[in-house]
């Protein structure tokens, strides 16, 4: 068991500094205070009802080393903490910024091109880049382990986050600020790419579409736009209904209506989600318009058929 | 000091008069600790079995038992029921109650009326909360908004029946604080007081200053969702921040409300069964008040990463560090109290040793959580579950148990069972290091907390914890067991069966209604061990 997940981000070799510090010093007076329990309750048991014990209440030199000691020991914990936590939360000058808006239950990213995903967070190597955070609906807290930040997405605010990454990979992103049902699924990934990838990245026309057949185009969107996190497809209940044999299904609305679910159904649902709720279901979807194309919509249908 | 007025004659003692209108009706400050005693454990079973379905449910990720919505008001109710309805009155209004006018050498609390009116309050209370279990809230016992104002659940009745719960323990601090002031036997100057007694004044003190914080709090939270007035929701032009800085406001003091009484426990144990002196008396009293004070001060701690301004961090962050102090000098004092003593390992030192060592880990990961720089990445995971509950269970649970043991031939007139006592102890004791300690590694692996499903690089340490939680559930089944037990079938106490000095123990067990035949005259203190006359 590693105490520390791997150090991905500039910042969090020093932030493993403090941590490391702390660890010290905790294991110290731990291992200090446990040996004087364990020695004292060995050494001085009662031998019997007669043992004599000194009347000693105080000693003043005694306590004024204790008070002193540990007070210089936490001041200095206290400086070295927020100097690291200064250049944890300012970003450099020159950072990237990239937007985040958190909603229940997924993260949405906007880049300064038009460019926008969801649950995944792509950023180049090397680079510092800024998050402008606030949410649509509650609290959401953008947190990265690998990295070391953590910061609350507010509604009617924005908040701010900055990292450099120093590694390729994949890390996992968790909401960690408690959002209701699906807190434990709100999850996403940041992708770090070396700089040439993500320029290559961030200016493609992503067309998952071109190319591959619709179904497994819609299975792959199913993941990456975070369908995933409210519907199964193995027809078990989420937050939503499962996709398992969804198309065609009849079903009972909020309102008491029966429909059949059809393509124009599911089309709807997915650009205005509050219009046609299923019954037994809260009305929580967020809107996708804007963020799933014509050509996805379709890609999903497709896959949606497909599962029976 | 107070010899000569033993009477071992057959006398009414307060546990004589039967019935249920006795105990529902009654003035007798024993008599409301002995029915606060019952109604939290009570509480404290049932808000347990929650926390036990919690580690059932995560055992494996995904779905174990439940669905999500469900763990999310199991967790819920675990912790509202846990802090609000155990733990805040916890040792204060149990022991507090049956100790402080026995210790201060007086018949009563000054407003034995009052007294049973809080209890009601309280029991009042308790029982709006549980209205909501109709359809269970599931916003963690923080109540953050705006998920508290949107929510479907039922957040109204546990919130009000918090806020009439609130009443009870302001009314009880005040009781204390007058009584302490007012009703000491002549001769119990403040520095004889115990100090228990010291440890249960500095509690009153906040209960009385910072409860009605949490009471019009959550008046606007309510308000809110029924009349839409929008004092927390974004949407309707509020601050959610604010509401944080309100609920923690109390929320923080009232951890010094929890434990406090705690230090006064461990303060009065350690010595009697050292058969030392307490050291360091005034430094472990001023310190009670110290924090007390303080820990005013250090809300925004909880706020690091709120969106709050950097600068009030530090602040807050500096306070934190300084409310550190007092309490460790605290643990040096005990642990000098015990040097050269006479030191008898019976159940309740046991606990004591317990909470020594469950104790110290809680103040020291403390420090992680007080530094700026490491709480933003530990904020909000396994790491911050695992450290309170080393401080509320490890901290305050333990001392409650030990005093449970402690003051139990006090209480019933009967010995508790040693040898099973012990056994209690010590599946007690590594139940819960294995429940929480592998919480402190997947925390600072980046586990975040009120997760439903997790992934699997977690489940080793999930397995581990669900595992400490069976123990630690058993190991207080068999302490209950062998307490109620002993309740009908123990051996008859003696008036004093450690050697303790302090003035309940000069009376009989248990203690007649009137507490003493003669009000004491003290001379000394109540911590003269090893003092040659």
């Amino acid at each position: 068991m590693n105490w520390l997940p791997e150090a991905a981000s500039s910042i969090a070799g020093r932030v493993d500094n403090v941590i490391w510090f702390v660890t010290i010093i905790s294991l110290v007076f731990f291992v200090f205070i446990t040996a004087l329990l364990v020695v004292f309750a060995i050494k001085y048991r009662r031998r019997s009802e007669d043992d004599e014990t000194p009347y000693q209440v105080s000693h003043h030199t005694l306590e004024v080393v204790w008070t002193i000691i540990p007070s210089i020991l936490v001041m200095v914990i206290f400086v070295y903490g927020f100097v690291v936590f200064e250049d944890l939360r300012t970003p450099p000058k020159d950072a990237m910024e990239i937007n985040v808006t958190g909603k229940q239950w997924l993260w949405q990213f906007h880049y300064d091109n038009g460019k926008s995903t969801i649950n995944e967070l792509f950023v180049p190597e090397g680079r510092p880049v800024k998050l402008v955070m606030t949410s649509d609906d509650v609290l959401h807290s953008f947190f990265v382990p690998e990295f070391r930040v953590k910061q609350d997405l507010v509604p009617g605010m924005y908040t701010y986050l900055w990292f450099k990454a120093i590694k390729k990979g994949e890390f996992n992103i968790f909401c960690a600020e408690y959002c209701g049902t699906n807190h434990s699924g709100m999850l996403g990934k940041v992708k770090v790419l070396s700089p040439a990838d993500f320029e290559k990245w961030k200016t493609s026309k992503e067309e998952l579409i071109a190319g591959a057949n619709l179904v497994e185009a819609g299975a792959e969107l199913y993941t990456k736009r975070a369908c995933i996190g409210c519907h199964s497809i193995d027809g078990s209940p989420m937050v939503g209904p499962t996709f398992k044999g969804i198309f065609g299904r009849q079903e009972t609305l909020a309102d008491g209506q029966e429909i059949t679910v059809d393509e124009n159904y599911l089309r709807k649902s997915i650009y205005e989600p509050q219009a046609q709720v299923v019954k037994g279901y809260q009305p929580i979807m967020p809107s996708f318009k804007g963020i799933i194309s014509d050509n996805e919509v379709s890609a999903l249908i497709a896959y949606m058929k497909s599962l029976k | 000091m107070a010899d000569g007025t033993m009477v071992e004659a057959v006398r009414p003692t307060y546990l004589d008069r039967k019935g249920f209108l006795s105990w529902a009706l009654t003035l007798d400050h024993k008599r409301l600790g002995i029915m606060y005693l019952v109604t939290i454990m009570v509480f404290f079973l049932f808000a347990g079995i929650m926390g036990m379905l919690v580690r059932l449910e995560l055992l494996t990720p995904g779905k174990t038992v439940m669905g999500p919505d469900t763990y999310n008001q199991i967790f819920t109710i675990h912790g509202a029921v846990m802090i609000f309805i155990v733990i805040v009155p916890g040792i204060s209004a149990t022991f507090g109650n049956f100790l402080i006018p026995l210790m201060i050498g007086a018949r009563d609390v000054i407003f034995p009326r009052l007294n049973l009116f809080s209890y009601w309050i309280y029991v009042g209370g308790a029982l709006i909360a549980l209205v909501s279990l109709l359809h269970p809230i599931d916003t963690g016992w923080t109540f953050y908004t705006p998920y508290s104002i949107r929510t479907g659940t039922s957040v109204i009745p546990i919130t009000f029946g918090v806020f009439v719960m609130g009443f009870s323990s302001i009314l009880t601090g005040l009781n204390f604080i007058v009584t302490i002031h007012k009703l000491r036997a002549p001769g119990m100057n403040w520095h004889r007081m115990p100090l228990f007694i010291w440890a249960a004044y500095s509690t009153a003190v906040i209960q009385v200053l910072a409860t009605p914080v949490i009471a019009i709090t959550l008046l606007l939270l309510i308000a809110e969702r029924v009349f839409g007035i929008g004092f927390f929701d974004p949407a309707k032009g509020g601050d959610p921040i604010l509401f944080q800085h309100f609920f923690w406001f109390y929320s923080h003091p009232v951890v010094y409300i929890m434990i406090l009484p705690a230090f006064g426990v461990i303060s009065e144990i350690i010595p009697v069964f050292s058969r030392k002196p307490i050291f360091g008396y005034k430094a472990i009293a001023y310190s009670s008040i110290a924090i007390a004070l303080i820990g005013f001060l250090v809300w925004g701690h909880h706020l690091f990463v709120s969106g709050m301004a950097g600068w009030v961090a530090k602040v807050f962050s500096f306070l934190t560090f300084l409310v550190a102090i007092p309490t460790a000098i605290k643990v040096w004092n005990w642990l000098a109290t015990m040097y050269r003593g006479s030191i008898d390992l019976k159940t309740p030192m046991l606990y004591a040793l317990g909470f020594l060592f469950l104790f110290t880990i809680a103040g020291l990961t403390g420090l992680f959580l007080g530094t700026l720089a490491i709480n933003v990445h530990l904020h909000d995971t396994y790491f911050v579950v695992a450290h309170f509950h080393y401080t509320m269970m490890g901290g305050t649970i333990m001392m409650l148990f030990a005093a449970m043991h402690f003051w139990f031939p006090k209480m019933i007139g009967k010995m508790y069972g040693e040898a099973v006592a012990k056994i209690a102890f010590a599946l007690i004791f590594i139940g819960f290091n294995l429940t929480f300690i592998p919480q402190f590694i997947m925390g600072m692996e980046g586990m975040p907390r009120r997760y439903y499903d997790y992934l699997p690089q977690y489940h080793y340490q999930h397995v581990l914890s669900s595992i400490g939680a069976l123990v630690l559930g058993v190991g207080i089944l068999v302490m209950l067991i062998n307490l109620i037990y002993c309740i009908f079938k123990g051996e008859k106490a003696p008036s004093n069966p450690f050697g303790s000095k302090s003035w309940e123990w000069q009376t009989t067990s248990p203690p007649p209604t009137e507490n003493f035949e003669e009000i004491p005259q003290v001379t000394d203190w109540t911590y003269g061990y090893g003092k040659k006359n």
